[in-house]
């Protein structure tokens, strides 16, 4: 199976190859991409090197184009589109129908990815972007089952990829407006959630306290793991009781369903996380790289040793064995 | 990355260091980070305008204080008491093991903020801003001392990894590829 890695910067794009990414991820640094961060991201420079390093080493790199445009503001996202087949990008993951149109209209020969944050999570939408945009994988939304999977795969001619390690969203992606309601910007539209700008931590009597455009959203007692500050990881006293409303902070990590999803008909495992650093990345792709490879030779799968790496400190397969509806 | 507890400076180490006077260090430090700026422009290109910003290091387990001031044409480091806290935009705190494992490579500033190893407050975007293009400089401390004291480098090349073996801190680029260029 393939293993789709993030890389946030140059240096993570190199880490992710020389730990045995088949194919890296990332973005251009603007609102163009859904990890808009402070000091994130490539350049055009930089992706087109970071492109020649991968491909000299027989990996791809695939180009997240996969926020929202702004009215008015399109443009910026058609060139980022424009920019991507110039630097040689062997995919652009878009959500966007509009900028579908456009790379199909203007890029034809570029292959075409549909973002997780579209959403699209049965086979009659999958078979309308694959059949009107030319879409060639779509990346599923981290809300359904093994099963499920395996019967969008059964109806649809695309190719699938899912998730299997890292953050997780609560709601189907792209739908979120969490994020926007506290500070005014979303994943969504500015490629930010929770953006850092809006993010305040201060130490004080009751613990850790994190508050997001000025709303308090948790207070982490002394010793306890600390989530990112999102309000869908928030924790909320209501009547009596407190606790995380949304979600509780842990990270997705599927290692043991990679037999599973394989039989689901899954062709592509991507790794979350180009917002952390090439520790990360160096870390979890060997270890999935490892877990692949055992699958390939008919092995039982590895007991990762991830957790330390995980918001939380905790582990959870998520809605892939879903149990709490 | 592994489970263990990060390694805290010795603690005769950090009394050794208390009465010792801090302008020669912040001498140092600045040449140092003069030098980093210089050699890695993109610390400059990925700071951006958050270059600006005075980022108070908190090493716990160092009697002092650090005052980080990237920007414009003279950064430095200045090195301070801890009887008042210096004036800052964001303060990280943290042992100086997590500082020196972000710095080369080997330890993700996320898992130390979710393990509560590394606290940020005040301007939350100067420090995820610093934290990345750190990150992605690929720095190693040993070798830049090196290129800064030329002639201690063949004792810096013997001093360094006994005191990194002592200590258990990374004192230097911990994921360079063989024959990669400085």
């Amino acid at each position: 199976m393939e293993l789709v890695c993030p890389a946030g910067t140059p240096a993570a794009l190199r880490a992710a190859v020389e730990a045995g990414a088949h194919t890296i991820y990332c973005g251009f640094a603007d609102e163009t991409n859904a990890r808009n961060f402070p000091g994130l991201n490539f350049d055009r420079a930089e992706m087109a090197e970071g492109i020649a390093f991968a491909h000299a080493r027989r990996a791809k790199v695939l180009i997240a184009i996969n926020t929202f445009p702004h009215a008015g503001a399109e443009p910026l996202w058609h060139r980022a589109i424009d920019d991507a087949a110039k630097v040689g990008a062997d995919a652009v993951i878009l959500a966007d129908i509009g900028l579908l149109a456009y790379a199909a209209d203007r890029h034809p020969d570029l292959r075409r990815h549909l973002s997780v944050q579209a959403a699209a999570a049965n086979a009659d939408v999958i078979n309308f972007y694959a059949e009107t945009f030319g879409v060639r994988r779509v990346v599923l939304p981290r809300v359904l089952t093994v099963d499920e999977i395996a019967a969008i795969n059964r109806e649809i001619d695309v190719e699938t990829e899912v998730f299997v390690f890292g953050g997780l969203c609560v709601m189907a992606e792209g739908r979120c407006s969490l994020s926007s309601y506290a500070t005014g910007k979303s994943p969504n539209m500015n490629g930010v959630c929770s953006p850092a700008s809006h993010v305040d931590y201060a130490e004080e009597p009751g613990g850790l306290t994190a508050r997001l455009g000025g709303y308090t959203i948790h207070r982490t007692a002394k010793g306890e793991p600390a989530p990112y500050p999102t309000l869908c990881k928030g924790c909320f006293v209501s009547g009596d009781q407190t606790g995380h409303v949304f979600e509780d902070p842990a990270s997705l990590n599927a290692t043991q369903l990679i037999p599973a999803l394989a039989r689901a008909g899954v062709t592509a495992l991507k790794i979350e996380g180009r917002q952390r650093s090439r520790a990360y990345v160096a870390e979890v792709v060997r270890s999935f790289r490892a877990a692949v490879e055992a699958f390939d030779a008919g092995r039982a799968m590895p007991e990762g040793a991830l957790a330390k790496l995980s918001e939380g400190q905790a582990a959870t397969t998520g809605a892939y064995a879903k149990t709490w509806r | 990355m592994t489970e263990k507890p990060l390694p805290q400076l010795p603690r005769i180490l950090a009394l050794a260091a208390k009465p010792l006077p801090l302008t020669p260090l912040t001498v140092m430090l600045t040449l140092l980070t003069r030098q980093l700026m210089q050699r890695h422009p993109g610390l400059q290109r990925r700071l951006g305008d958050h270059a600006q910003r005075r980022f108070l290091l908190d090493l716990t387990d160092m009697p002092f204080l650090l005052v980080l001031e990237p920007g414009g044409a003279r950064p430095r480091v200045t090195a301070h008491t801890r009887r008042r806290l210096p004036r800052h935009d964001v303060r990280i705190t943290g042992l100086t093991a997590a500082f020196l494992g972000m710095v080369h490579g080997s330890l993700d500033g996320d898992a130390l903020f979710f393990s509560r190893d590394l606290v940020v407050e005040g301007d939350t975007g100067a420090a995820v801003a610093l934290r990345n293009a750190i990150d992605d400089a690929e720095l190693d401390l040993s070798a830049e001392l090196a290129i800064i004291a030329k002639p201690l480098a063949p004792l810096l090349a013997h001093l360094l990894p006994a005191t990194e073996r002592i200590t258990g801190l990374a004192l230097h680029r911990m994921d360079r590829p063989e024959g990669a260029a400085l």
